[in-house]
């Protein structure tokens, strides 16, 4: 399998606090993998330091099989190379109906003029129409996004993600908030969205990692604990130190 | 029909999608038509032609709001320096304007002489004339183009435009937002207002220019005719600007534009440059600001860098927000509706209102009350006078959630009647 993103040996402090303490990190072309750790382990700043939102001290980011650095790109830039991500709290346009913001997520050129000459054709209509079945969101496809509930917001965000049609999905405690019926309906989207490209999960929650049945990577003070099946991390000492002991 | 244009219909034009367009135009073509008929220079007199430039003038100020509401209402860039735009504009059309009309005067004075006069000469006397007051002779370098009218015409769009993008690049590059943003633009109008104020900016000071009214080589047409030139082309200039912002907004960049506003971080990571996309809306609206001052002065007849100051974008702020941003028709009702009153107001027109021992003299207090009607519009009414019309069509339609219009089932749905 060949690798599509390689972090090695980053690090970065905010203030002298050392929030990410010489990082590596490496995921497939088509893998699906979860990221635990418990709060303050670095988690939220591993993304921010792969999508460009911050730049790490030291160490190296590459992506894509040419290998590019990815730690002079612009948020916008590293998003149109093709990683994609999901925050935490869902953000979507609220003020804008469903379908405006599967259009604007749909991978499209983003210079601004592209962006002022391009109408829809029947394509992209039909494009965004099977989005929305996909996250079940076809009845609402003209609602205003702000009108949804928090699962159906989650998973417009979902949704708008698998529109730019993402090399590698960075996703941000997906089921929080969710019923139970939502998270499995969630757990088959990430798993199959899996199949074809690279998806990164960030979970606290153990029983949510165990349905997504895949690699699992502990961070911990902002460094690699450890990394492997579920069942094997959690057998680990220094594991079962952090999360239960102290 | 088949099933492949029932799943996706064909796109219909702008202005039957968004019916405000042509109501607005509709109205607007009305407005032009009547106040034509009752002007003195085309119709019965009974519009004074001093009231047809200000109608002139106010439509041009429903224009620049249009660029106001584009870049805060929809973009969310709370811009304090629009007017500066606008004023930009008013002196690269006055330059040639003054330009001309002296030349004019000039070379007839100067024709009763035995020797027929060298254009040398003659530019000297023209800078005499223009540079008198400011005590120099010579013309400064900026009015290099001022003889060519499709030069300084050129200049109404290059200038602001380049300003406004070099100005544009460096602040959002520094992802500077915000309050801040605002408060940098205001430096930049404050900046400029205070070296145009100055006599050797080559702008004749705070004298600015004037006599813009009268147009070189037409002084046999009475002022009346000039007015109405002038309120056809306003108004003319407004529609095919409210046209150009519908159009604009109504696709996906207005779309980006809007989400750029909501929460911009996002749309960084959905792939958008979300500086580039700021960068063109704040330069476009430039533009469309410099059109509307270039078309607002030759009716105002002086312009001075007094009108470049900070209040007045302010003023343009208050106008948007009390029409009501995020929706084109509430910037222009705003514009009209608060430069009209305020005119009214402060022409002396309005009765004193006493109120015991204190007599309230509107000229001094409607910026009183302009600031608590701001105060007002923003607590209680974020929606402006705009808020109205979703009002009244709340009214007018319930929201049936799609069920049957009619009595009967099977009776035009709602989702139906609204395509």
């Amino acid at each position: 399998m060949t690798t599509l993103l390689e972090v090695s040996g980053v690090s970065v402090s905010f203030d002298g606090f050392r929030a990410i303490n010489n990082l590596s990190f490496q995921i497939g072309e088509a893998e699906l993998r979860a990221v635990i750790g418990p709060n303050g382990a670095g988690k939220t700043t591993f993304m921010d330091i792969v999508t460009g939102k911050t730049r790490p001290d030291e160490g190296r980011v590459t992506y894509g099989e040419k290998s590019v650095s990815l730690l002079s790109l612009s948020e916008s830039r590293i998003a149109q190379m093709g990683i994609g991500r999901k925050f935490q709290r869902p953000t979507v346009f609220e003020d804008q109906s469903v379908a405006d913001n599967l259009m604007m997520a749909l991978k499209k050129d983003r210079n601004p003029f592209a962006v002022l000459m391009f109408r829809p054709v029947a394509a992209d209509r039909d494009r965004v129409a099977e989005l929305a079945d996909e996250i079940g969101l076809s009845a609402a496809l003209h609602r205003k996004a702000g009108e949804l509930s928090h699962g159906q917001k989650q998973w417009l965000e979902i949704g708008m993600l698998l529109a730019q049609e993402p090399r590698l999905l960075l996703v941000d405690e997906p089921a929080a908030g969710m019923t139970l019926a939502e998270r499995e309906h969630t757990t088959d989207l990430l798993k199959e969205a899996a199949k074809t490209r690279a998806v990164v999960v960030v979970e606290h929650d153990m029983e949510f990692v165990r349905r997504l049945d895949c690699k699992v990577t502990v961070l911990h003070e902002g460094a690699v604990l450890a990394e492997g099946s579920l069942d094997h991390v959690t057998r680990n000492e220094q594991v079962i130190e952090v999360y239960l002991g102290r | 029909m088949s099933d492949m244009t029932l799943s996706a219909p064909a796109r219909r034009p702008l202005v039957l999608r968004h019916p405000s367009v042509l109501v607005f135009l509709t109205i607007l073509a009305l407005f032009t038509l009547g106040v034509t008929l009752l002007s003195e220079g085309a119709g019965i007199g009974a519009i004074s032609t001093s009231f047809v430039k200000t109608l002139g003038k106010t439509l041009c100020f429903c224009l620049v709001a249009l660029a106001m509401d584009l870049v805060w209402g929809y973009c969310g860039i709370l811009s304090l320096g629009h007017m500066a735009f606008f004023g930009l504009g008013g002196y690269a059309v006055g330059m040639w304007l003054m330009y001309e009309r002296t030349r004019m005067i000039v070379a007839d004075s100067l024709a009763a002489a035995e020797l027929p006069p060298t254009a040398q000469e003659i530019s000297d006397g023209i800078a005499t004339q223009i540079f008198g007051v400011v005590g120099a002779s010579e013309f400064p370098p900026v009015w290099a183009f001022a003889h060519s009218l499709p030069l300084q015409l050129a200049a109404v769009v290059v200038v602001p435009g380049l300003l406004a993008l070099v100005f544009g690049w460096l602040a959002f590059r520094s992802r500077v937002t915000g309050v801040y943003l605002s408060i940098l633009t205001q430096a930049m109008t404050l900046a400029l207002s205070l070296y145009l104020f100055q006599n050797d900016s080559g702008l004749r000071g705070n004298n600015g220019l004037s006599g813009l009214q009268n147009l070189p080589g037409l002084d046999d047409i009475p002022q009346s005719a000039v007015s109405l030139w002038f309120f056809w082309a306003s108004a003319l200039a407004l529609g095919v600007g409210y046209l150009f912002c519908a159009w604009l907004v109504s696709g996906k960049f207005g779309s980006v534009i809007r989400a750029i506003r909501d929460d911009e971080t996002r749309v960084r990571f959905l792939g958008y440059p979300v500086e580039g996309f700021k960068l063109v809306v704040f330069t476009l609206t430039a533009v469309i600001a410099s059109i509307a001052g270039a078309l607002y002065y030759p009716q105002a007849g002086i312009i001075n860098p007094a009108e470049i100051a900070p209040i007045a974008s302010i003023y343009l702020a208050v106008w948007v927000a009390i029409g009501g941003r995020g929706r084109l028709y509430g910037a222009v009702i705003g514009a009209g509706f608060v430069s009209l009153l305020s005119t009214w107001f402060t022409g002396g027109q309005a009765p004193d209102l006493v109120l015991g021992p204190l007599r309230i003299q509107w000229v001094d207090w409607w910026t009183v009350l302009l600031g608590l009607s701001f105060v007002a519009v923003t607590l209680f009414a974020p929606k402006g006078i705009g808020g109205l019309v979703d009002l009244a069509a709340r009214i007018k339609s319930p929201d049936r959630h799609g069920a049957d219009l009619g009595p009967d089932a099977g009776a035009l749905r709602e989702r139906e009647a609204d395509q």
